[in-house]
């Protein structure tokens, strides 16, 4: 049993993993991963989010948006599924918001450095994903849990990932129109490339 | 005759120099002089380090430490193509290879006709990935005003080494263009790449065209003739005893004589290359030993638990280092000096992660049969965050040590 729930984890970590095989978060991957030691706070701060977001998702779909889940009200015809996306976003903003604050209050250095990217990850979509993977794919509580944690520890694994390869291309010199961006992008699709090692496993 | 070769190289030299109305082909003429003269360069000032050693000899001894894999390649591609041919009770392989078969003749016994008939299946592809690759090169150092660096020399050996005999020449062009462009050109050339070039393209071509670089037909060179390597062989062997599905003994896998990429075969040619670059201390013999442990630290533990329904992981430990990739991508691939970290202690995790990740891709994923060229490539990923690591460690334990 507890084997099953190890699966779940592992395999959003590696095999499945949102930035790296489904190219969601990118934003947020490529703009905060110039130096490791924010990436980990990035990737920390995500980890928490999807750690908490997925399985509330997951209890609220559960209990109140999937057809007939409101019969313990009387009214099983009820079916409130196309109210998802607006109620999980809520969820993540107010996560967020919550986040914010408490790393506003008592972690200030990241807090600064982290900047508008905090917020923004309310709109983040790999963190959105994770939770329409969840009820894609009929997680119960516990598994939504292991998927939850998977699916942040992926984007954790990435984004510090890139970081290191950044700070290592500091000293490379591509041609002028690549510099920045242009060539983040492309060690961001080698790394993909080989990721795709992990798949299929 | 020299003397007037090196008086003539010196004579065009102004024109290439800043100023000259030739400037713009420097790299070309730098590479002209420094192939067929040896470098000009003294250090005008203070400190002489007094050693042979330079970056161009670094990559000739990988080269010459290549040469037992080269032969080996050419030799079992002949092989394997010439027994092939007389298994199927055919006179001559089709084609243009035919034509020059017929003067030499097919026999697998034979040195001479199984060496030719590898060199017709080697070379062509060797030397499409040394013209696409140089042309490539060539356009990134006169634009860029780059030197032209010997790295590319070992990539254009490598690459072929891990290419199986039937892959069309196209894309050998495709492949080494995408390994030489978007794994190497495009951060600044040799020494600013993060992922080793040969592999890239390896790997690309590996995911662009799975039916020409995998599968059961691609591995000898006679059309009509199916036959698994032996990782697949192993995989679908029986469960208990996978190695009874090989019809060859291990000292047959160890020498090479075996089906296969054209150069990955031979772990005793792989061997060979190993002795000379540890010996003049070229490759980093942490990374070998520790990519060795790592292995043997995840194949052994399954081979004494074994498996009742996966035939993988019953395959006894000596069989896996002489089998597939794994004897090339630990000599070769996972040293090169550019791609591993820098720090000795992010060696030894290099490594044992990619020994340990060979072993399980191999073992556990059944999507790809061969797991050491994607765990190098990973490794690579891995490697700068190794150093980030072992650099952190070391200066939090010496603030801790000198307040």
């Amino acid at each position: 049993m507890i084997s099953h729930y190890f699966e779940i984890f592992f395999t959003a970590l590696f095999v499945e993993n949102l930035v790296l095989t489904f190219f969601l978060g990118m934003c947020t991957f490529l703009a905060i991963s110039k130096q490791v030691k924010t990436a980990f706070g990035l990737g920390l701060a995500v980890v928490i989010i999807q750690a908490i977001t997925v399985p509330l998702n997951n209890l609220i779909y559960n209990l109140v948006l999937q057809p007939g889940a409101l019969s313990w009200l009387g009214m099983p015809e009820i079916d409130l599924t196309f109210l998802g996306l607006l109620v999980y976003i809520g969820v993540i903003a107010a996560t967020v918001q919550i986040l914010e604050m408490f790393l506003d209050r008592y972690v200030p250095g990241l807090y600064n450095t982290l900047g508008i990217f905090l917020p923004l990850l309310t709109v983040n979509c790999a963190i959105l994903g994770a939770s329409l993977f969840m009820v894609e794919r009929d997680y119960a509580l516990g598994e939504s849990v292991a998927y939850g944690l998977g699916a942040g520890g992926g984007f954790l694994i990435a984004v510090v990932l890139l970081a290191g390869i950044r700070e290592k291309l500091e000293y490379a010199d591509p041609p002028t129109g690549l510099r920045g961006l242009g060539v983040t992008f492309i060690a961001a699709g080698l790394m993909a490339m080989a990721f795709m090692g992990i798949a299929g496993m | 005759m020299i003397r007037a070769l090196d008086r003539y190289m010196r004579s065009l030299a102004p024109h290439f120099h800043k100023g000259g109305k030739l400037e713009r082909w420097y790299p070309l003429y730098e590479a002209a002089d420094s192939f067929l003269m040896g470098s000009r360069l003294t250090n005008p000032g203070a400190p002489h380090v007094r050693d042979a050693i330079d970056f161009k000899r670094i990559m000739v001894m990988v080269i010459v430490a290549l040469i037992p894999c080269v032969l080996m390649a050419l030799w079992n591609t002949g092989y394997q193509a010439n027994l092939a041919l007389t298994s199927l009770g055919l006179e001559l392989p089709a084609g243009w290879r035919g034509v020059v078969m017929s003067r030499v003749g097919v026999d697998p016994v034979s040195l001479n006709s199984n060496l030719v008939h590898g060199a017709l299946y080697f070379l062509p592809v060797y030397l499409v990935c040394l013209a696409v690759g140089s042309v490539w090169e060539a356009i990134f150092n006169i634009i860029r005003g780059h030197e032209f660096s010997e790295a590319f020399l070992v990539t254009s050996l490598l690459l072929p080494l891990t290419l199986p005999p039937t892959i069309p020449l196209w894309q050998v062009a495709v492949g080494t263009s995408f390994g030489v462009i978007f794994a190497k050109e495009v951060f600044g050339g040799v020494g600013r790449n993060f992922m080793n070039p040969a592999l890239t393209a390896r790997a690309f071509l590996f995911f662009a065209y799975p039916a020409q670089m995998s599968g059961e037909e691609v591995w000898v060179g006679v059309d009509g003739l199916s036959s698994a390597t032996p990782l697949v062989a192993l995989a679908a062997g029986p469960v208990e005893q996978p190695v009874a599905a090989l019809d060859f003994t291990w000292g047959a896998a160890f020498a090479g004589t075996i089906p296969g990429s054209m150069g990955e075969t031979s772990a005793l040619a792989c061997l060979l290359g190993a002795a000379l670059l540890l010996a003049t201390r070229i490759a980093s013999w942490r990374i070998m030993t520790a990519m060795l442990l790592g292995a043997m630290a995840i194949m052994i533990p399954f081979w004494l638990i074994g498996s009742p329904d996966n035939p993988m992981v019953n395959v006894p430990p000596h069989w896996h280092l002489v089998l597939g990739g794994f004897a090339l991508g630990l000599v070769f691939m996972a040293t090169d000096p550019v791609t591993a970290p820098h720090t000795e202690a992010g060696k030894w995790l290099y490594g044992l992660f990619i020994g340990a990740l060979t072993i399980i891709l191999r073992v556990l994923n059944p999507a790809f049969p061969e797991g050491v060229m994607l765990a190098i490539l990973l490794g690579n990923i891995f490697a700068p965050l190794f150093d980030y690591l072992v650099v952190q460690a070391n200066i939090r334990r010496r603030a801790l040590r000198h307040g």
